[in-house]
């Protein structure tokens, strides 16, 4: 049986797995971003375009 | 095995399937594992906060793990020249770093309801601390030598030095009188935790490693378009 009332611990407990879910989240969506930009970067370059928006350039 | 996979073509070969079924392995663990985790009785003593031990015990883990990992990378860097090593070593150090602070946080938010205070400078929060530095100095000298060789020498020089602070950080509880309890789950007397936390423990700590490897495997494929990107780049460049 799923309990989540946690009593007087509620503010403890909460934000102690909001803390890993903003963490975890974070770090997720950074590497996933970072994965397809650099992706997308190498293509552009290997296509020969030329034209690099993705910023790796800087 | 290292030497097979210290080609970075090989190891994106190889790895690249694995990713689809190491994150899926590892969200369903998590769903499972969070459901027992709220589900379990609470404890007689500290009761529901301990439900903060499935999560701080599996980040704290691994955040040793992770700086086990940079040591062991960064020796094969730095004496072997493995192609992939730095690149391994530098993918997992942001993860290592944030683990930690969830461990610190968790442990902190943990201890004032139980101890009555959010910190203690004993001997196992305190080399938790110095972890974190480790961790934060790793990356400030991949961010702040440009020349990529000489800035992994450097930041390998360093994890090597950081892994004297990993034995410290386990037995910290026995050689110190510390406010932090003794280990209670990997004993050579066995666990003293009542199995019907134990195991939502136990789930949690697969679902978080499997969820890393997925997320490590991901970040050091990125490090390899990107060291590839500036090989072209430089390659196209000079002529």
């Amino acid at each position: 049986m799923l309990d989540l009332d946690m009593g007087k611990y509620g503010f403890f407990v909460w934000t102690s797995y909001s803390a890993v879910v903003l963490g975890l989240a974070g770090l997720i969506v950074v590497t996933l971003r970072a994965n397809a930009k650099h992706k997308a970067a190498l293509k552009a370059l290997q296509d020969g375009s030329g034209h690099d928006t993705t910023g790796l350039d800087t | 095995m290292i030497n097979f996979l210290a080609n970075p073509e090989r190891f994106t070969r190889v790895t690249a399937p694995l990713r689809p079924w190491l994150v899926g392995l590892g969200l369903a663990l998590m769903a499972w594992g969070l459901y027992l985790c709220f589900a379990s009785p609470e404890d007689y003593q500290q009761g529901d906060t301990v439900r903060i031990m499935y999560i701080h015990v599996p980040f704290a883990y691994l955040s040793m793990a992770l700086y086990a990992a940079i040591g062991i990378a960064s020796f094969f860097g730095l004496i072997f020249r493995h192609a992939l090593a730095d690149a391994a070593a530098k993918a997992i150090a942001p993860v290592g770093a944030v683990f930690t602070v969830i461990a610190l946080l968790t442990g902190s938010l943990w201890g004032k309801p139980m101890w009555g205070t959010w910190w203690e400078w004993d001997g196992r929060m305190t080399s938790v601390l110095v972890l974190l530095l480790f961790y934060i100095g790793y990356i400030a000298i991949h961010n702040a030598i440009e020349d990529e060789q000489r800035a992994a020498r450097s930041a390998a020089i360093l994890a090597l030095v950081g892994l004297i602070n990993l034995p410290i950080i386990k037995f910290s509880v026995e050689w110190w009188n510390t406010l932090h309890q003794g280990a209670s789950v990997f004993r050579a007397d066995g666990p003293t935790i009542a199995p019907a936390m134990l195991w939502p423990l136990f789930v949690m700590i697969a679902a978080t490693h499997i969820l890393t490897a997925w997320l490590i495997l991901v970040r050091i494929d990125s490090e390899i378009l990107a060291r590839k990107y500036r090989a072209l780049r430089a390659r196209l460049s000079y002529n």
